[in-house]
């Protein structure tokens, strides 16, 4: 009713509530069948996310199509061939807050061909959440699924046993499954894992305690999301900052500003301080930081992820791409990478291909030199030397670049060990890769001279 | 000890900072799409803190249906004057005029229409790149939106083809003909907007506040009265959508919670004077922001057509 807006409303104290200080990314994954879409759609309606006009959408379409009975899925698929489909075939982005904390979730399709559409959702996602259809158990795109979220270093996981209703809300069976994840994810490069039972469609243990689990002492859905801790996720070891443009006033008007020689980038990793010495990749050159520029002001320190522009004491020649680097710790350089990739185009990857690949803010060359492995994330078996690696393969790979990357193993920095390869003539964005740590780090004394 | 964290409005503010000057970096001949809505009041902050103290490294670009509210467009210029942009316009009535926009019959809004005028100024100056101030919260179709969208030489949106978007990589390669839509905005909510505009003590065109207004009941809800037609030698160009005599006009207090244009936007009843006042009612509001937009409900799958022809 967007016309008569309950004035008496306005001024009651739900309506001053504090800002919510956190954000949690999370995405959720399953297979086709294994209600995520009902899931997300639970969580908005039971955290009163959903808003009237969204709820009487629900129930139109519900009348003209579900036989009267609202579809909680249908929030989420928000294109018509979804809709028609009754599946998802991209990442839906929804927002929704409650007073603790407010969370972006990633809706990621389960089906095998839409891999790509996890790694997407998750690349950023502080947590996943991995449904798992109570009566079926851990099957093929649950291991799938937790070893994509164990890969791209999701610092937390939750399997949602869900559609416990089904089940009879038998802890016998919620045990099975659990110790049917604890076989495997020892195997893989996950810190942090939660089991909780619930039914997304009764909203059981999702936002409100459920009765039928009375032998489930740990937290609902909601109420981990809103209390896991996230404060450590981010990146303050070794500083890290890409340069992304280089911020030179044209006739500036205030005097004070003729030299300005700004380096603008988002922080990778780690803190700068002012007066701190840095190096600049891959020219060598050490130099101070004179001043962490801000349109707000001067900063004495920035960290990971701020967006800053430095300028240093030096006037060196600084472009895109070039990496400032904190000294205490420095990366790897080098044009041999070791990576692993997750192959997102139908055309397969093939050794001796060309590509674009971008890398924090540079873009080069690139040719894929060898295929060593293709890995089988439904068993985790490792086949060596594959001939190609096809759409949704996972696999090692060596690759060549026409100019140094300045970079970082992907288990200790996300953002300066990751890249992505684009196809020349299409520019589809093909690969998703992952940087092996350097073998050594850049030697101080390469190319060191002071100014 | 000091914390090493960053608070949702920061952590967006950063994100959409660090797209901004990807942006800039990517692109000959950025735009940014600027209509004096509070979206796009955000954007010209963001782009202050992206590239100040240096000039905002593109021109401000909007399209006109024609039936804007009066306040909107002088906010808008003045906006742009002050920043020392270059604000380009192109409007609905010159592209009708020269045939490249062409009216259904009997269709009053011109919603549609901005399309071809919006891909006839891409064309006309060669922008491979316009930025915009759409949000991923605001529609289903949106949803699905990339920060970088990904648009063919007509313009269209192909949501089953996508870039996959992976950590903070944006891939904005394109061939000749091509361009890119890129939302800096995608990850924020209306709430997060006004409490944006409030932190950056941003000024918004009066008619986001309350005020009173002649209005009128159609499609369920209260739309502006236009203003009266004075040039009798053309015709009326709100013919179709003034009152008729079974829609009494009424004169309420009312406020835009979103703006189109006069024919499109719904006014809300409301008492809302001041940015805390609106953040109240963001928060107490039982409907989205996009239920008060006539152009969204003319089919569950209105804006994911648009979006597929070229619409922004």
């Amino acid at each position: 009713m967007s016309n008569s807006s309950p004035i008496s409303d306005l001024r009651s104290p739900i309506s001053q509530s504090p800002a919510p200080v956190e954000l949690l990314r999370f995405n959720t994954c399953g297979s086709v069948d294994d209600g995520k879409s009902t899931l997300i759609g639970r969580l908005l309606y039971d955290s009163k996310s959903l808003m009237e006009d969204q709820i009487e959408a629900l129930e139109r379409s519900a009348d003209l199509t579900g036989g009267g009975q609202i579809n909680l899925a249908n929030l989420t698929d928000g294109l018509r061939a979804e809709r028609e489909q009754g599946i998802t075939i991209d990442v839906a982005y929804r927002y929704f807050a409650t007073p603790r904390r407010k969370f972006i979730v990633a809706d990621t399709p389960g089906h095998v061909q839409y891999t790509r559409n996890m790694v997407t959702g998750a690349s950023t996602a502080n947590l996943s959440i991995v449904l798992v259809d109570a009566r079926q158990g851990v099957i093929e795109q649950s291991r799938r699924h937790t070893y994509l979220a164990s890969l791209l270093r999701i610092p937390h996981l939750v399997i949602a046993i869900n559609k416990m209703d089904l089940v009879d809300w038998s802890e016998q069976r919620y045990l099975e499954i659990r110790s049917e994840f604890e076989k495997f994810l020892p195997l893989l490069d996950i810190k942090d894992v939660k089991f909780i039972p619930l039914s997304a469609l009764n909203g059981d243990n999702v936002v409100d305690a459920s009765k039928h689990t009375p032998w489930y002492v740990g937290p609902t859905l909601l109420g981990h999301l809103e209390t896991v801790h996230i404060a450590s996720d981010l990146n303050l070891n070794g500083f890290r900052l890409p340069v992304q443009w280089v911020n030179r006033p044209n006739n500036p008007t205030n005097k004070e500003l003729h030299d300005f020689r700004g380096l603008s980038g988002q922080v990778a990793s780690g803190i700068v301080k002012t007066g701190q010495k840095v190096m600049v990749l891959p020219s060598g050159h050490r130099s101070t930081v004179k001043e962490i520029w801000t349109y707000d002001g001067t900063l004495p320190e920035a960290f990971c992820p701020q967006s800053v522009t430095i300028q240093l004491a030096h006037d060196l020649d600084i472009s895109r791409g070039d990496m400032i680097v904190g000294l205490e710790s420095l990366p790897g350089m080098g044009t041999d990478l070791h990576a692993k990739v997750c192959w997102m185009n139908a055309r397969p990857l093939q050794p001796g291909r060309k590509y674009f690949l971008k890398h924090t803010t540079q873009t080069v060359q690139a040719v894929v030199t060898s295929i060593d492995s293709r890995i089988n994330i439904n068993n985790y078996e490792v086949q060596p030397e594959p001939a190609e690696l096809v759409l949704n393969d996972i696999g090692e790979i060596r690759i060549k670049t026409a100019k140094p990357l300045v970079y970082d193993g992907y288990a200790t920095n996300r953002l300066t060990g990751s890249f992505i390869l684009i196809e020349q003539g299409t520019n589809a964005t093909v690969a998703a890769g992952m940087l092996q740590p350097p073998l050594e780090t850049v030697k101080p004394e390469y190319n060191d001279f002071a100014i | 000890m000091k914390s090493y964290h960053l608070d949702h409005l920061e952590y967006l503010e950063t994100e959409a900072i660090h797209i901004m000057r990807e942006v800039a970096a990517e692109f000959e001949r950025p735009a940014l799409l600027f209509s004096g809505g509070k979206d796009s009041i955000c954007l010209l902050r963001l782009a202050e803190k992206a590239f100040r103290p240096s000039d905002i490294p593109m021109p401000f670009l909007n399209v006109e249906t024609g039936h804007e509210f009066p306040e909107l467009i002088e906010f808008r210029d003045r906006r742009a004057a002050q920043l020392g942009a270059k604000l380009i316009v192109r409007t609905v009535d010159q592209a009708i005029a020269n045939g490249t926009a062409v009216p259904a019959p009997g269709e009053i809004s011109r919603n549609k229409l901005q399309i071809p005028v919006l891909l006839g100024a891409i064309e006309e100056f060669r922008f491979d790149c316009a930025i915009g101030g759409a949000r991923r919260d605001e529609e289903k179709a949106r949803a699905k939106e990339r920060f970088f969208s990904f648009r063919d030489a007509f313009g269209q949106w192909d949501p089953k083809n996508q870039r996959p978007e992976i950590w903070n990589l944006y891939n904005g390669r394109l061939n000749a003909g091509e361009n890119m839509r890129v939302f800096p905005l995608s990850n924020w909510t209306e709430m997060d907007v006004w409490e944006y505009i409030k932190k950056e003590k941003l000024e918004v065109p009066n008619i986001y506040f309350s005020h009173t207004r002649e209005c009128f009941r159609r499609g369920g809800q209260w739309l502006p009265v236009p203003p009266a037609h004075t040039d009798a030698t053309k015709p009326d160009p709100y013919a179709g959508a003034r009152p008729t005599a079974k829609e009494p006009i009424k004169s309420l207090v009312v406020r835009v919670r979103t703006i189109a244009d006069m024919i499109s936007t719904g006014m809300i009843e409301s008492p809302a004077n001041t940015v805390d006042d609106i953040i109240a009612e963001v928060s107490a509001a039982r409907v989205t922001e996009r239920g008060t937009r006539a152009d969204d409900k003319a089919s569950e799958a209105a804006m994911e057509d648009r979006k597929k022809a070229g619409y922004f």
